[in-house]
């Protein structure tokens, strides 16, 4: 099969199949022609509107007359003609330097109202909790439990083993530092400051982020591309009240507890590397612990841990509320749900460093 | 008149112990238009699903242009398949990917033709189900239920098929929406020479596009004819159908 013309003078001869699967290899070559005055389709064994295009858009004018085509294949044409006279727009869209340029703008503007967005909402959730607190609204209770047991509980394991991994690594590290000075014995309050301080919530807050908030965000979004936040609404309820409290409320209360377990197990970690391969006794090593681990220690990172909790809560479900239509849609705000969240966890880090700096503690 | 498009012969469909078609015959001829109405759950979606092979009837034959689905091979049967076109009921758009881009999709996987023409090939596909051009780089989420099932018409015909398959075009539509669905596949239909067959419950439609009505009941298809013909034939779910006060106003038809 294959689509075939020749030219005599200004007259248009078509033989063979225009159809999509025989016009592939005459469109890959073909040079630009001149607007025929007259078409002939008497020889043409089949034509559809693939074929039908190429022969309006490259050979004919306006005024372009057809001779000889089967009616079938006629009505086809006018069709065509028709139709396209009225689709013709299309889209400019900005490339090269200008078009990075205003990528780089509207990135800038959409980072701009995220942050004004999240404001917003922190405010709306701590009203819809002012109002639970004092009797207004109900705390749904179950549900609170609930997400507790799912986002705090069930992450457990996984927090202290990699706690646990992290405080061993954080061991070599300062053994292998430290006995060039022969302080190896130092590793002690380098495990314990770093885990009390740092990070023991850190890597909470992160795993919870990666865990948790990936979770609240891709229920949240899925409800929302199915309209059943608008069906919460409409029966009156308050989605704020039966999604984004319990969530909240809960990390906030489970965040800081395996936080504490993580700080446990990340010092197990050191401990076992010291008594193992540093030659640091278990015992030697508790005791050097009460010596070194001021109250303060711990209260610098427990006072950050419903911080980063309430970040994680927030950012997941706000971002799970914006989400509208399509399966990609939820995609993509689980992405960006994770990305803020630790980006505002390690933020705000920084900013609990600098402040606990100035204290003096 | 030329071989059949579309021959179904004694097919049998099971669910577990539900049986949903029992010895079913159906054909369809070239270039007609064909309505396949029936109850809910009378099986018109399976059937269909069975004919495109996205089901394995449980006994029975599909014959696509004259040849046994079953027994095709493989390069062959994806052959056949590029002639069938299906929309499906909300359109079936990917949601990922622009209108544009979806009807572009079958363009890119089959053929090889210049990028630049099959965008335009893509435009004039938006254009012959008469969506407009600003439509084209939207998303499926932000077009309504109409576009969508335009689209997703435009899809369907991206590889200029013999035969279209619509699954309730006309549903969740309003009347005006849905009169134009009718004169969309009308028009599609004759100028683009397609067998179609069109999945409904829309009496309204049914009268006016289809050449001949197929009715599904009671596991087999009860009469496939004209629809003025099928209106009076004495099987009590068409009598209940046809005879009721839905159809009473319909023009051509006089419940007896």
């Amino acid at each position: 099969m294959s689509a075939e013309f020749t030219w005599e003078q200004r007259d248009l001869h078509l033989r063979g199949h225009w159809t999509l699967e025989a016009i592939a290899s005459l469109e890959a070559q073909l040079a630009p022609q001149p607007a025929a005055a007259r078409v002939h389709g008497t020889a043409l064994t089949s034509i559809d509107s693939a074929g039908a295009l190429l022969l309006l858009t490259r050979f004919c004018a306006a005024d372009t007359q057809r001779i000889g085509f089967s009616p079938a294949a006629e009505k086809l044409i006018e069709l065509i003609v028709a139709r396209r006279a009225t689709n013709v727009a299309k889209l400019p869209r900005a490339h090269g330097l200008l078009g990075m340029l205003e990528r780089a703008g509207i990135a800038m503007v959409r980072a701009k109202n995220e942050a004004l967005a999240l404001l917003g909402f922190t405010g709306l959730v701590l009203e819809r909790a002012v109002q639970v607190a004092l009797g207004r609204r109900r705390l749904r209770l179950t549900a609170t439990v609930f997400h507790m047991e799912r986002a705090g509980l069930d992450a457990v394991p996984i927090v202290c083993l990699l706690s646990f991994l992290v405080g061993a690594v954080v061991a070599f590290l300062g053994a292998t530092v430290l006995a060039d000075f022969g302080a190896a014995v130092l590793t002690v309050e380098l495990v314990t400051y770093s885990f009390l301080r740092e990070f023991g919530v850190l890597l909470t807050a992160i795993l919870l982020a990666g865990r948790s908030g990936s979770a609240f965000t891709a229920e949240i979004g899925m409800m929302r591309a199915r309209e059943e936040i608008d069906a919460i609404r409409a029966l009156g309820l308050d989605p704020i009240e039966l999604l984004v409290l319990p969530r909240t409320l809960a990390l906030i209360v489970m965040l800081p507890l395996v936080a504490f377990l993580a700080v446990l197990a990340g010092i197990l970690g050191g401990a076992l590397v010291g008594s193992l391969s540093l030659g640091i006794s278990p015992g030697l090593f508790l005791a050097r612990l009460q010596e070194a681990a001021e109250l303060r220690h711990f209260f610098v990172g427990m006072i950050k841990a419903p911080v980063f909790a309430l970040l994680i809560a927030l950012t997941a479900c706000r971002q799970g509320l914006s989400v509208s239509g399509s399966a990609e849609a939820v995609g993509r705000h689980t992405t960006a749900s994770v990305v803020q969240a630790i980006f505002l966890v390690i933020l705000f880090d920084a900013l609990f460093a600098i402040l606990f700096r100035e204290i003096g503690w | 008149m030329t071989a059949p498009v579309i021959e179904v012969r004694e097919l049998t469909n099971r669910f577990g112990t539900q049986v949903v078609h029992e010895r079913l015959d159906l054909t369809i001829n070239s270039g007609e238009v064909l309505g396949l109405v029936g109850g809910s759950g009378a099986g018109k979606s399976v059937l269909v699903r069975t004919i495109l092979g996205l089901r394995e009837p449980s006994a029975g034959q599909v014959l696509w242009f004259g040849q046994d689905r079953a027994k095709m091979p493989d390069a062959e049967r994806q052959r056949v398949e590029r002639r069938l076109g299906v929309m499906f009921q909300d359109g079936a758009l990917f949601s990922s990917l622009t209108v544009l881009e979806n009807v572009l999709v079958p363009l890119k996987e089959y053929t090889r033709l210049r990028e630049g023409f099959m965008i335009e090939l893509a435009r004039l596909k938006l254009a012959l189900v008469g969506l407009p051009p600003d439509a084209a780089d939207k998303y499926p989420e932000h077009l309504s239920g109409g576009m969508r099932k335009r689209a997703g018409i435009a899809r369907a015909l991206a590889l200029d098929p013999d035969v279209l398959f619509l699954d309730e075009p006309t549903s969740g539509l309003d009347p005006i929406g849905a009169t134009g669905f009718d004169q969309l596949i009308r028009t599609l239909a004759s100028a683009l020479g397609l067998t179609v067959i069109l999945v409904t419950h829309d009496l309204d439609s049914v009268f006016a596009v289809c050449d001949r009505v197929a009715v599904i009941a009671d596991r087999h298809i009860v009469v496939a004819d004209a629809p003025a013909r099928v209106a009076h034939h004495p099987h009590p779910w068409i009598q209940e159908c046809f005879g009721g006060p839905r159809a009473a106003r319909l023009p051509g038809f006089a419940p007896s």
